[in-house]
């Protein structure tokens, strides 16, 4: 498969080393003061090294505090601010993620294997929620690609199932009396997505190890489609021939696709998806920004989906 | 007048101490201040916009629901509040408006195309705004002389369409979250209870006065 960078970024438009380090250590001390500020007891964060990507934005980062206390994780409840106050009772290590179904190779892989066995890259994506709110995030990760290839996928795999873990007694959202969602939290790529190179499963977010209430230990990241595509603290992966269920299109077949990409053009049936607002950015009166087709991922991603109308399969 | 209900309601053990109508108003406008404050100062999270704009409609439901249980409060408890309904009502009439010039002025920025295309094409927005539409003749009747005018039972009758304001706002909630989650349903089951308590006690009652008549 051919792929292109995005023509936008010139090699001389990327931040100077020198000029990124200083930024990234200043950054490191504001995360670093604000994580000990939030984070409790037991649960620090490790530092992951990772290399910059091409396939990163140069837009202005989310903060941190604001990547890690406001989104949607409704495992621990339905509120934004709910997963950060609630996530900690997760436990995430040991954590293994078992791969089955159509493949050469089923396995167990624990995380910190996997990590270490992987080349992790720093990758700035644009994050775009289906409620119409977006961020610019530093996740850390490794290209799903790579763990698709370890199990040897036989030629009948035509799509990947994910699960994340379905824990009532770590989970206090799988505990309400009214379930949001048909537990577990399902999710699912058709494998050429898959195996797209911009689609990573993430472990770190600005530079440290994945927060629980983002998904620790490990989550996936397609910033072409929306934020609820993106599974978190996943424990199952399966290669499978059909399309496979996924969470909130069992809940809302009309409302969620199962390809959920981003396109200003197609409504969600409830509120427009052609704009949206940047988080951080301006404060009470920021103005919205233009959605784009594929989140801005379009010259990437765009001929996966030649000849699909998009209408029909949103 | 509606007043006086209350010493009565004093005989039977439940002295309420009168308060001025005022601080009815002062009381009730803390939130909507302390929420524009919060705002200001960069205190209302991630989405100060989305926080603020969610929580003023919710302080206009809620009061919506509070003019609602003054009667059955009344009826069935003996606590009379009647002397400060119009207060209340007028303060969900406010909150609704702080709720529609956030929505169109801080969250569309008053792209008038993209808010009319909501109107027409989102039914949560288009209840949410015929909510509004009803609680403005409501609104502007909230005073004696209008009282006068329209005559009491006019006037009894308009107001009734307050009850489709409490389903429209109890709906307008429900419809633009994800799902189903507990709290919007928990608001429209208030109203259900308290629009069902009406019903019930109406149909209970309407064969006397018939043969009254009669």
């Amino acid at each position: 498969m051919l792929i292109r960078r995005p023509s936008d970024i010139l090699p001389s438009e990327i931040t100077p080393r020198e000029v990124y380090l200083t930024r990234r250590q200043w950054m490191a001390g504001a995360a670093g003061l604000a994580l000990a500020a939030a984070l409790p007891e037991g649960l620090e964060a490790a530092p992951l090294p990772a290399a910059k990507s091409p396939f990163s934005t140069d837009e202005k980062l989310t903060s941190r505090e604001d990547v890690t206390s406001y989104n949607n994780f409704y495992e621990f409840g339905v509120d934004k601010s709910d997963p950060a106050r609630n996530a900690k009772t997760l436990k995430t290590s040991p954590w293994t993620v078992k791969i089955d179904g159509l493949v050469g190779k089923p396995q167990e892989i624990g995380v910190e294997d996997l990590i270490k066995e992987s080349t992790l890259e720093e990758r700035i994506y644009r994050m775009r929620c289906v409620e119409g709110w977006s961020m610019v995030i530093p996740w850390v990760g490794f290209p799903l690609a790579d763990l698709i290839k370890r199990a040897e996928p036989l030629g009948s795999a035509k799509y990947i199932a994910f699960e994340t873990a379905n824990r009532p007694d770590e989970m206090s959202g799988l505990r309400s009396f009214l379930p949001v969602l048909d537990w577990p939290y399902r999710e699912g790529l058709r494998l050429d997505e898959a195996m797209h190179p911009l689609t990573i499963l993430a472990v770190g977010l600005y530079g440290e190890t994945l927060p629980n209430q983002n998904g620790a230990p490990i989550r996936l990241v397609v910033p072409w489609k929306y934020g609820f595509k993106g599974i978190k603290s996943i424990t199952r992966i399966s290669f499978v021939e059909k399309q496979p269920q996924t969470a909130w299109n069992m809940q809302a077949p009309n409302e969620y696709g199962f390809y959920a990409n981003v396109n200003p053009s197609v409504d969600h049936p409830r509120w427009s998806q052609a704009t949206e607002r940047r988080i951080g950015e301006g404060g009470l009166f920021a103005k919205r920004r233009q959605t784009l087709m594929f989140n801005g991922y379009a010259e990437q991603v765009a001929s996966l989906y030649n000849g699909m109308d998009l209408r029909k399969y949103y | 007048m509606a007043g006086r209900a209350s010493v009565q309601g004093g005989k039977r053990g439940f002295a309420l101490p009168q308060v001025p109508k005022l601080l009815v108003y002062v009381v009730g406008f803390i939130p909507a201040v302390w929420l524009f404050y919060a705002g200001i100062t960069d205190q209302l999270g991630a989405d100060p916009m989305r926080y603020l704009e969610q929580a003023l409609g919710l302080w206009a439901l809620r009061f919506l629901i509070a003019t609602l249980a003054i009667t059955p409060l009344r009826q069935l408890f003996s606590i009379n509040l009647l002397r400060y309904r119009r207060a209340i009502g007028l303060l969900a009439f406010y909150y609704a408006l702080l709720h529609l010039i956030t929505y169109m002025v801080l969250d569309q920025g008053l792209d008038f195309a993209a808010i009319g295309a909501d109107i027409v094409k989102r039914p949560y927005i288009t209840i949410g705004m015929a909510t509004f539409v009803i609680l403005v003749p409501l609104a502007l009747t909230s005073n004696n002389a209008a009282i006068r005018r329209m005559g009491g039972q006019a006037w009894a009758k308009l107001h009734r369409l307050v009850y489709i304001a409490a389903i429209g706002a109890a709906l307008h909630f429900i419809l633009v979250v994800k799902s189903w989650p507990a709290e919007p349903l928990i608001y429209g089951a208030i109203v259900a209870v308290l629009l069902g308590y009406r019903l019930v006690r109406s149909l209970g009652r309407r064969p006397e006065p018939r043969r009254r008549t009669a």
